[in-house]
């Protein structure tokens, strides 16, 4: 058994997990129209390849990867492209952006899939790579970031790959059940990105909270028996999930502020994000589906659902038995770190763990912010061992070289500051707006600085553009009255003749510039 | 359908600062319950008392600055100021000293300097030192414990007469039942080059820090090992202090035992525990950091022995707890943790 070390603060919360693991996972029937965002993860969005009319395959690519840091998009049925325009995509801020619209025909053909890989050992890791991004496979913990850009460390040597069970937000269950419904599909796919990253270890990190998980891929381990391997069993502690927390949990060392697992050997991965490498890799399928939980008091039958990427989400709620009458907030993610829907006509991406619809009951309130009373326990909960209460003033006083000097950066927006405070401060949302805000005021300062770069850079090439005038201008006038001191001959007629032909012409080029 | 949204998290604090305060109050009630039985019901109209002066200055300086009433006035923190100080004031003190106090502490002391959160000096000590240098002989007469005093302690209503009118009602005078409290006895004393044996042979001083006074101290701790496990206060604080206040004792009563009292009388006479718990733990004007709580407690607690041993008053509390709040803001600039990372 692997010794923890623990992380620092945390909370034990509630988990509300059982609510939608009574049964097993369930496709909800196939819906009219699907959304796909070009965008859905950070990085270049893709180009759309299709135009409206056009009619399309599951699987079939819709959407192109644009650069390196960019997937291509697959449709998640068939059916006709019914618009490519710009609609409400998941988004704190509730967004507009472009998407591709696929009415679906309910026929869900499906292309003919990529060739099987089935000996990943024996095809070299870049290979393995380019699949994982032909069949667009992102992180599906939620940040949807393209795998084949992380699996691809550059410099770093990795030595451990962590495939994170721990889903540590209340009432999020989907890793819970694909690790019951999958476990094998979720090992094999650490395999193949072991495999990928040339690296010696696997530990599955899962919460003690989902004993049948654990049991699950116990038994999968075992069955593929595999030395390489390994099974650790976490406390259930939020953040225990967060990546850097695991990390910390697990091997006992800390990410570098500013820098990335790699830096330490280790990478992170959501166990789904494995499973839907495997799937990738040995049925050819593109990333199209993937497991959410639909939960909260506020719909009738909390489920989880393997839902088509695009589906919106008033969809799986209509699959999950419709709002009680209670619902009050549509949340994106979890009750700590997701974010509020204004409609639910909002699709389902890559990223989308869990759809909560919320009532009093999971804890919706209205706050009253009171004044800090420095108490400090914001500081004891804090998982990066910041000190919220201080930047809480700074953030205030908008001091963003005191915001930088306590380490913003750092903070994970984890959210324990804000719900322990007895003042009710919205701290978490204090933040991200002064990130958001030091962010923008960086890239205007670039932009000012190129803009003065380009300035001084015209300034100086007029400059030498006059000096070499005047330096002709001299040298000119030099020969001229070395010449009127011999007196002109015939050679000298010829001369000037030709030179004030060329000097027409050249004024005559100059006239046209 | 459409929602309304609001920014994460989206779960319901547990805590609120009314809580907090709440549970403050709560925490107190053992060691009331011990006063009143030794030193009767005069502490029961000083709290009443202090606690109506208490919200009325704070709804007169909430509307003065233009603040809503209703939320401020039920955070309890006026009340927690006042109580407080109500547990430092002999039984008898006249009420419009008590008034002169809470006062204080409430208009000067905390909204002065712009409120809840933001008084760099604990609003209570602020006004309990006030009247305590303006009125150091009321300040000074405390009652004997009733089980010492026999016969002539005052009951409930004579100590309320007392309390309104400044003398009792009858022949008796407060001059003449009241008496001076153990530490203020053992500072006297051993100016008067008595031996420790002959100033604790009085039945006043009990066991260990004063009759009667060591059962208000086991109320206290009572209180405050309850505001710790409900995690009202961290323990940095409290052990600081007291650490501070019974690691020079044990020192100097092993260097000199007839010279230098026990470190138990320290700890169960005057406000140490009190202060351990209740007062330096005000979160207002204490450090912040878990390093610099362990230094602004032991601050306090050296400086309590140091005034009560070499200074000019009996108890130091309320000067050792406005000198440190002093120095917060250096000692939490000074003792930030290393983050996630560094």
């Amino acid at each position: 058994m692997r010794k923890l070390h623990g992380f620092p603060g945390g909370l034990q919360l509630d988990g509300h997990k059982t609510l939608a693991t009574g049964e097993a996972s369930t496709r909800p029937p196939l819906s009219h129209e699907y959304v796909l965002p070009l965008l859905q993860h950070e990085g270049d969005p893709a180009r759309a390849v299709v135009a409206a009319g056009d009619s399309v395959r599951r699987g079939q690519v819709v959407a192109r990867a644009e650069g390196y840091l960019s997937l291509p998009i697959h449709a998640p049925t068939s059916g006709t492209i019914s618009a490519i325009e710009a609609r409400p995509i998941p988004h704190p801020s509730g967004l507009m952006a472009e998407c591709i619209v696929l009415r679906a025909d309910g026929r869900d053909e499906v292309v003919e899939p990529r060739p099987p890989i089935s000996d990943p050992e024996a095809i070299h890791p870049s290979r393995l790579r380019n699949r994982l991004r032909e069949c667009g496979v992102a992180g599906l913990g939620g940040a949807a970031f393209p795998t084949h850009v992380k699996l691809n460390p550059a410099r770093h040597r990795i030595h451990t790959l962590i495939l994170n069970g721990a889903q540590c937000e209340p009432y999020i269950s989907c890793d819970d059940m694909l690790m019951r419904e999958r476990a094998l599909e979720v090992v094999a796919g650490g395999q193949v990105l072991l495999t990928a990253l040339q690296c010696e270890r696997l530990i599955v990190a899962i919460e003690e909270a989902t004993p049948e998980a654990i049991r699950a891929i116990q038994t999968a381990i075992t069955e593929l028996g595999d030395p390489r391997l390994e099974l650790a069993v976490v406390p259930a502690r939020y953040p225990e999930g967060g990546e850097r927390q695991l990390i910390q949990t697990l091997t006992g060392q800390e990410v570098p502020s500013g820098g990335l697992p790699a830096d330490l050997g280790v990478l992170c991965q959501n166990v789904a994000t494995a499973a839907a490498a495997w799937r990738a890799l040995a049925h050819g399928e593109a990333l199209t589906e993937r497991m959410v939980t639909v939960t909260g008091s506020g719909v009738r039958s909390p489920c989880n659902v393997i839902a088509r990427i695009g589906t919106p989400v008033r969809d799986l709620i209509a699959h999950a038995g419709g709002y009680t009458p209670e619902v009050e907030r549509l949340i994106m993610g979890g009750p700590m770190m997701g974010f509020a829907l204004d409609n639910d006509e909002i699709p389902v991406v890559k990223g989308s763990t869990c759809v909560l619809a919320a009532s009093r009951e999971d804890g919706v309130a209205q706050r009253e912010p009171m004044p800090c009373i420095r108490c400090g326990e914001c500081a004891e909960v804090c998982p990066a061992s910041l000190l919220p209460q201080q930047l809480y003033w700074h953030a205030r006083d908008r001091d963003f070289d005191a915001l930088r000097d306590y380490d913003l950066f750092d903070c994970i927006e984890c959210g324990c500051c804000d719900l322990v405070c007895p003042s009710h401060i919205p701290l978490a949302q204090y933040f991200r707006a002064a990130k958001t805000e030091i962010w923008n005021r960086q890239r205007e300062r670039s932009r000012a600085e190129q803009a003065r770069r380009r300035h001084e850079f015209r300034q100086a090439r007029l400059e030498r553009e006059q000096a070499e005038r005047r330096r002709r201008l001299e040298e000119k006038k030099k020969r001229l009255e070395q010449r009127e001191s011999a007196g002109p001959d015939k050679a000298d007629v010829a001369d000037i003749i030709s030179r004030a032909r060329t000097r027409k012409k050249r004024g005559r080029k100059g006239e046209s510039d | 359908m459409r929602f309304e949204t609001s920014p994460a998290p989206h779960l319901a604090p547990a805590n609120s600062v009314t809580r907090m305060m709440a549970q403050v109050l709560l925490a107190l009630v053992p060691a009331l319950l011990a006063w009143v039985w030794f030193f009767g019901w005069g502490i029961v109209f000083n709290i009443l008392i202090a606690t109506a002066v208490a919200l009325a200055a704070e709804s007169a300086m909430l509307s003065a600055r233009g603040k809503p009433l209703r939320p401020h006035l039920l955070d309890l923190s006026a009340v927690v100021t006042a109580v407080l100080i109500a547990m430092c004031l002999p039984p008898l003190t006249p009420w419009w000293i008590t008034a002169t106090g809470v006062g204080f502490a409430i208009i000067f002391a905390k909204h002065l300097y712009g409120g809840l959160g933001y008084n760099p000096f604990n609003p209570a000590m602020a006004g309990y030192v006030v009247i305590l240098i303006s009125f150091p002989v009321e300040m000074t007469q405390w009652l004997p414990p009733r089980q010492i005093a026999g016969e002539d302690f005052p009951g409930a209503l004579a100590q309320l007469y007392a309390i309104l009118t400044g003398d009792l009602p009858g022949e008796a005078t407060v001059d003449a039942i009241s008496q001076a409290t153990p530490l203020d006895v053992m500072k006297t004393e051993l100016g008067m080059a008595r031996t420790m044996a002959e100033i604790t042979a009085d039945p006043r001083f009990g066991d260990m820090g004063g009759y009667g006074w060591e059962w208000i101290g086991n109320g206290i701790l009572v209180g405050g090992l309850w505001l710790l496990y409900a995690r009202v206060i961290r323990w940095q604080i409290p052990v600081a202090v007291l650490a501070g206040v019974l690691i020079p004792a044990t020192l100097f009563h092993f260097t000199d035992p007839g010279a230098f009292p026990s470190p138990a009388f320290h700890l169960f006479s005057g406000a140490t525990l009190l202060c351990a718990f209740f007062i330096a733990t005000d979160p207002v004007s204490a450090s912040t950091t878990r390093t610099g709580r362990l230094i602004y407690g032991f601050g306090i607690g050296v400086l309590i022995y140091v005034i009560r041993t070499w200074g000019g008053y009996p108890d130091a509390v309320a000067f050792a707890v406005l000198l440190m709040n002093m120095a917060v803001p250096l000692i939490d600039r000074y003792t930030r943790p290393r983050s996630y990372g560094h």
